[in-house]
């Protein structure tokens, strides 16, 4: 059964259909699994982040510091696989541990002192990409063993495209982050805050617990998403990823997420993710295009998206007024 | 009026005015010369002139910050829009065109941005964060546009002048800044128009049934802000004699609201002074110059910066405020006290 809800879901899922169909008629190699691999290959860690993104915003917040968070810990690796003997995995668990309590200091903060999410992150931004600084301003190559083995593992297609292994940690994450919104309490408690905190309140949803949880998941795959992007490059730079939380942003609107919170989906992230993928492949595809192009037709997107969503709430808001019979105060 | 309004202002800016004192002790502590004027060639050269001067992008930007945050929105755009505009007078100029021409387009370009963003909010009800975003992402991408990709510099004199030339021994882009400010504060204080923004930002749908045209208002505070984000633009590109749209106004956005929010101003909109946000814009300059000057390495920079913005959270959140006033009230401050808390909680559903 389809509900309105699920509307701009399909419109994602039914744009990025038709908008491969159009790339693929003009250009057939973009059919080729070469294409299909390295589009969830490139886009592995905006992706994970992304799934963070989109916890976030479905509880009526944003996270602006998860860029920065990626290169702390692309840097932080860098350094201590560098500086010290610590096996790599290990370095893996430090990083990860400090991002998800990092993210959790957040949740904390804009809980207990009730500061907009907007400000409260905007500092973390700046602490975080602060202390990659600080470790190095310089860009430091990883020269490990186990990099090299986990950068081999790829399955090869027929075609020849290679679906590595920091894609596969990409749909694990999507799929993961689904079945905990989906399947479990927390994942109730997230779109009940995105419906209002009075409400939620009053529903008895544990706001201090959902609010940290929330935070925190975002901050932990933001590292997750640092580690990914230390496979992808090899190296930690503390200038690398600057504005991904947008690009996540973007990505998760254009999946059909409404940002005032409540509403929405991981698999909508997903194409998101796709769509904005596919732009890219397509200005590489053509040649001539400019890489600004990029930028203008995904704020583009952005705009129809939110154009969408505004008229599908207009809509559906209306006709619950029409129903039952009595104007609810907006 | 005057009489009235007079001290309740300086009272207002006086967290600030003691916040920007501190910096600047320590800018002395490092720095003994700091204070120091010197006039060379009938300019006066100094800390302090540095200060103003290039305090003054984050300074225009936050005046229409200031507006757009107290009607409780955002934007998000403005450096996006500065980019846009530097793009535009850049070009204009490599046309052949007069710099007042080049002028007159940036700001009728920036002024178009504003508008657009004014009437995503004000008609099509969108919430500001997002509707601002779509010109943030796309910003950027159109400025590119305009200059092709490529640095375009420029070598008229007359625009160089607004970002590097000098007024009566000032650089100009002082007099810029403290001129609109002056202007924006008289027009938005002299008359109702501040709080009719005010009656905005505190309940939108009570002051449209009080009679208030809030979209129109709404549109023109956007425009406003994109005027000062173009106007911002220009003063950057013609410092470095060029527009740069991948790097101009870079972040500068985030400066700019933290600027309004180091000035007192709710970000759930509402009461607003563009003086303690001026003043705020001026705090953070400092702060990047006492960096600069105390031979701290420029990595430390953001971690300040990030330390600054969560202390005047800690003392700016409601809850400490009213922690303090319990404390102050001689009644318990935390403890056993927690049913204190419900005026707290209705508050804020108000707020909502």
């Amino acid at each position: 059964m389809i509900r309105a809800t699920h509307l701009p879901l399909l419109v994602t899922l039914l744009t990025f259909v038709l908008a491969y169909a159009l790339c693929a008629a003009q250009y057939p190699a973009m059919l080729s699994s070469r294409v299909i691999a390295n589009l969830l290959t490139d886009n592995a860690f905006l992706g994970i982040v992304a799934v963070g993104m989109t916890f976030v915003i479905l509880s009526g917040g944003i996270d602006l510091s998860v860029g920065s968070v990626i290169a702390f810990t692309g840097v932080f690796l860098a350094v201590v696989l560098r500086d010290s003997a610590m096996p790599p995995l290990l370095a893996f668990a430090l990083a990860l541990l400090i991002a998800t309590a990092f993210g959790a200091a957040m949740g904390a903060i804009i809980h207990y002192l009730e500061m907009p999410p907007f400000i409260v992150t905007l500092a973390g931004m700046f602490l975080a990409r602060g202390a990659a600084y600080v470790l190095s301003t310089e860009s430091v190559p990883i020269d490990n063993a186990l990099y090299d083995t986990l950068q081999a593992l790829y399955i090869r297609a027929p075609g020849g495209g290679r679906f590595r292994l920091i894609g596969g940690i990409m749909l694990a994450v999507f799929l993961a982050g689904a079945l905990v919104l989906h399947r479990t309490r927390l994942g109730q408690n997230v779109y009940a805050l995105g419906g209002g905190v009075a409400t939620a309140r009053l529903m008895g949803v544990p706001l201090a617990r959902t609010t940290i949880a929330i935070y925190a998941i975002s901050g932990g795959l933001a590292g997750l998403a640092g580690i990914v992007f230390s496979l992808y490059t090899s190296a930690g730079y503390s200038l690398a990823t600057v504005g991904v939380e947008l690009d996540a942003i973007a990505a998760v609107v254009i999946g059909g997420t409404l940002l005032s919170g409540g509403y929405g989906y991981v698999a909508g992230t997903f194409f998101g993710i796709l769509i904005m993928g596919l732009i890219q492949t397509y200005i590489v595809f053509d040649g001539t295009l400019s890489s600004w192009w990029t930028k203008i037709v995904i704020g583009a997107l952005l705009f129809a998206f939110i154009l969408l969503q505004k008229g599908l709430t207009w809509a559906t808001t209306s006709r619950r007024k029409v129903l039952s019979g009595s104007a609810a105060p907006s | 009026m005057i009489s009235q309004t007079t001290p309740s202002v300086f009272k207002r800016v006086l967290p600030q005015l003691v916040i920007l004192a501190v910096v600047l002790a320590c800018n002395l502590a490092v720095f003994p010369g700091f204070f120091a004027l010197s006039v060379h060639d009938g300019r006066v050269f100094g800390n302090l002139v540095d200060v103003l001067n290039r305090g003054a992008p984050v300074a225009l930007l936050c005046i229409g910050m200031t507006l757009v945050i107290a009607t409780r929105g955002i934007d998000l755009s403005v450096g996006a829009v500065m980019a846009i505009a530097g793009a535009v007078a850049a070009s204009v100029l490599a046309g052949g065109q007069g710099w007042g021409t080049a002028l007159l387009g940036a700001l009728a370009a920036g002024l178009l941005c504003g508008l657009w963003n004014g009437v995503l909010v004000a008609v099509l009800r969108i919430q500001p964060i997002v509707a601002t975003l779509v010109l943030m992402v796309a910003g950027r991408g159109i400025a590119q546009l305009i200059t092709e990709g490529t640095i375009l510099t420029f070598l008229d004199p007359g625009m160089i002048r607004l970002g590097a030339g000098t007024v009566l021994g000032l650089p100009t882009p002082i007099w810029i800044w403290i001129g609109l400010g002056a202007l924006v504060i008289t027009v938005v204080r002299r008359s109702a128009l501040g709080m009719l923004i005010e009656a905005i930002g505190i309940n939108e749908a009570a002051s449209r049934l009080a009679g208030i045209n809030s979209r129109v208002l709404l549109i023109c505070v956007y425009g406003v802000t994109g005027f000062c984000a173009a106007l911002a633009g220009v003063i950057v590109a013609a410092d470095i004699k060029g527009a740069d749209a991948n790097n101009a106004g870079l972040w500068l956005e985030l400066d700019a609201i933290l600027a309004v929010v180091i000035g007192g101003n709710s970000l759930l909109g509402g009461r607003f002074s563009i003086l303690a946000s001026l003043l705020g814009a001026l705090i953070i300059q400092s702060v990047n110059a006492f960096i600069l000057l105390s031979g701290l390495p420029p990595e430390f920079n953001l971690i300040i910066k990030a330390v600054l913005i969560l202390a005047i959270l800690v003392i700016q959140s409601p809850k400490v405020g009213h922690a303090l006033y319990m404390l102050r009230a001689g009644g318990l401050p935390l403890g056993g006290r927690t049913k204190a808390r419900s005026p707290l909680t209705s508050k804020e559903e108000k707020a909502q």
